[in-house]
């Protein structure tokens, strides 16, 4: 008991090694969210538009991501599409689809509630000034939306580091394999290096995530 | 006639913000005392201090020979000898009006069920309401509400009701309805403090007129018609004049 | 895709979905008590555990739920404290579940105006009167969409159960690509089994939602 495994990450390049895994985690979240916000401010522009198909359509996409956990469409991405398609993904790449996936709708339902949000008296106030569509979006209507919406995405962020621990899952190398590694070799000097090395990875994710979902509550807070 | 309410020396602030600076009231059973003055002249305050809802500072407040001392917890225990009602109703939504009624008889003075009903529908019928005591509050129209609100209050038993602006948020034709059930209950003998800004009624329902202003009662009058044609002081002259175009 | 195959696997599914279900809503159950137990105590504002409470919030909301079952369930028997798979699922779902839930229950406790509070105090109630029989229903009643977005949240958040070998739709489903590859099957039953356990919760939310914006009491 009096050994609960914090020596062997500092034994060699372990530590380091952990950090590289979280990384890897952190890297994939990285893409995936400036895929997310870019292609969901697109996506949440498009919700708001009276087009019949076009909202039946993108309904079906919202109700997919709601219902399906993202575990379940990393496996129909990486195993389903190479049985499908004989299409050869690598894992990296099936997770940030897949994460993409998700973000662009979670963005795009964001934007979307961000625009609606906005009183339509806004609108009729700034047509009334006699400012014309465009100016109306880009003066009035832009900025308050924006300032909703910071704090909402970057709230997306946390999420997405969070789940992207999923990966490991299709075979990716991130903090948590990395961390199941350290304990399997270091089993017999260090039998109970699984306590020291998971409250590590338990507290990594917790230093990065916190600073970012109090950023986020602190923004909401200053703009609400 | 006996004292209910004796107020004295009550003092409230608000962080350095004095509101109510030295406040001594002393009010006899039956009696219908009407507090006016300008908006933020504290009378609000006043009332929500008389029901513990707002903390004082310094003073004592005596209801029903039962002492309640500034800092001292137990106003609580006067709530139940005092009834309040507010501008805004606040009726419970998720209840129907009967079950606002009967909720406080029920859990606080643990009356049975059957004669809490009982007195609750004689009430309702009082005020024309016993054919709504199975709505919600949102089926109703604000003077319905508000008459509700009283009926709630009153089947507490209250010695001393108090009334908040109670017809401030209601359209005018509402007006009536709520000041006619008050009315009424003046002449059945209830004790009343109530706040507002209805100087007609105010006219009609007072036995005593309390004109307060920044934290002070500036005038108080036993001749109510006197007050309200030739009141003794600057301050409460210029106030009624603002109600002249009426 | 193979019906063959198909009928001879639905069973496993159907257990697998049996065994979710039952920690799931374990787990649900536990979220909403500590959620209750939680939002009362930031409610009244409770010295020490509503630090507590605010320190639990942040731990469980900031990392992932895989993180949290494998400390549960890996680690902290190294420090004398053995649990099963299944308990571990349950107490995992629970507490995070209950950061989620204490957070809906709050703002609707927020939403309540103060003075709701004060005419019930007005009329000679406690303060735990006036919170059980005017506060908790109307928040209760206002916290409903999101109290099913968090069930909705917490269902999808079972799957990765099968990480600490319990044995729910994504072990079972990995399991069977991993004997005998018919990867396609497998899929189109995970998926299935997934929309028969979130489809109706989803609905109902839907409904609810709709109900929640057009009525209220009274309707």
């Amino acid at each position: 008991m009096d050994n609960l495994g914090i020596d062997v990450l500092f034994k060699g390049t372990n530590f380091i090694r952990l950090l590289q895994g979280l990384w890897v985690s952190v890297e994939i979240s990285i893409v995936s969210v400036v895929i997310s916000i870019i292609l969901g401010l697109v996506v949440g522009a498009l919700m708001t538009l009276e087009k019949m198909w076009l909202k039946v359509i993108l309904k079906i996409y919202l109700e997919i991501v709601r219902i399906m956990p993202q575990m379940v469409l990393l496996f129909i991405v990486y195993f389903g599409t190479t049985r499908v398609f004989g299409w050869d993904v690598s894992a990296e790449s099936a997770a940030i689809f897949v994460f993409s996936f998700w973000g662009i709708a979670e963005m795009g339902d964001l934007v979307r509630g961000s625009i609606k949000s906005i009183p339509k008296i806004q609108f009729e106030s700034a047509f009334a000034l006699g400012m014309d569509k465009k100016q109306t979006y880009f003066y009035i209507i832009l900025p308050q939306t924006i300032r909703r919406l910071i704090p909402l995405s970057i709230n997306l962020i946390t999420r997405m580091i969070k789940t992207t621990s999923l990966v490991m899952m299709i075979g990716i190398v991130e903090v948590l394999k990395v961390a199941q590694q350290i304990i399997e070799a270091n089993r017999k000097t260090s039998p109970n290096a699984a306590f020291g090395v998971f409250a590590v990875v338990f507290l990594l994710y917790f230093i990065v995530c916190w600073p970012i979902s109090r950023l986020a509550v602190y923004l909401e807070k200053r703009w609400a | 006639m006996s004292e209910l309410l004796k107020v004295t020396h009550l003092q409230k602030k608000f962080g350095d913000n004095v509101v109510l600076k030295d406040i001594n009231l002393t009010v006899k059973k039956g009696e219908v005392v009407v507090i006016i003055g300008p908006s933020g002249c504290g009378k609000s305050t006043f009332l929500r201090c008389l029901n513990g809802l707002e903390e004082i500072q310094d003073g004592v407040i005596v209801v029903d020979g039962l002492p309640v001392e500034a800092g001292k917890r137990e106003i609580t225990k006067l709530r139940q000898k005092i009834g309040m009602v507010f501008q805004s109703y606040e009726l419970f939504p998720h209840k129907t009006v009967l079950e606002n009624i009967i909720l406080a008889p029920l859990k606080v003075q643990k009356r049975s069920k059957e004669e809490a009903i009982k007195e609750a529908l004689e009430l309702l019928d009082k005020v024309g309401l016993v054919e709504k005591k199975d709505y919600y509050p949102r089926q109703l129209s604000g003077g319905q509400k508000q008459r509700v609100a009283i009926v709630r209050a009153l089947l507490m038993h209250p010695d001393i009701l108090l009334f908040d602006e109670v017809t401030a948020a209601l359209d005018p034709e509402m007006v009536h309805e709520v000041l006619e059930t008050m009315l009424a209950l003046a002449k059945a003998g209830s004790t009343m403090l109530i706040v507002t800004h209805e100087m007609s009624f105010a006219r009609a329902i007072a036995d005593r007129v309390i004109f307060l202003d920044k934290g002070d009662i500036v005038e108080e009058a036993n001749d109510v018609k006197g007050f309200f044609t030739e009141p003794k002081t600057e301050r409460a002259k210029r106030f009624l004049k603002t109600f002249a175009y009426e | 895709m193979d019906i063959d195959i198909l009928k001879e696997y639905i069973p496993l599914y159907k257990e697998a979905l049996i065994l979710t279900l039952k920690i799931g809503w374990q787990g649900i159950f536990l979220s909403l008590i500590l959620g209750l137990i939680g939002a009362a105590i930031l409610h009244f504002k409770v010295p020490v555990l509503k630090t507590i409470t605010g320190i639990y919030i942040e731990i469980f909301r900031n990392t992932p739920l895989l993180v949290q079952l494998f400390f549960i369930y890996f680690a902290l028997p190294k420090v004398g404290i053995q649990i099963t798979a299944e308990t571990c699922g349950v107490l995992g779902l629970g507490l995070l579940g209950g950061a989620y839930m204490i957070e809906t229950f709050r703002s609707g406790l927020e939403s309540i105006p103060t003075i709701q509070t004060e005419s019930a105090l007005s009329l000679g109630m406690t303060n735990g009167q006036t919170f059980y029989h005017v506060i908790l229903p109307q928040a209760v009643s206002v916290s409903v969409p999101g109290l099913l977005a968090n069930v909705i949240f917490l269902l999808k958040e079972t799957s990765v159960f099968s990480t600490i070998s319990l044995m729910d739709l994504m072990f079972t489903a990995k399991d069977l690509i991993g004997m005998y590859a018919k990867t396609i099957e497998c899929l189109f039953l995970l998926v299935v089994f997934y929309l028969i356990m979130l489809l109706p919760v989803s609905l109902l939310g839907a409904i609810i939602e709709r109900r929640a914006r057009y009525g209220q009491f009274g309707d």
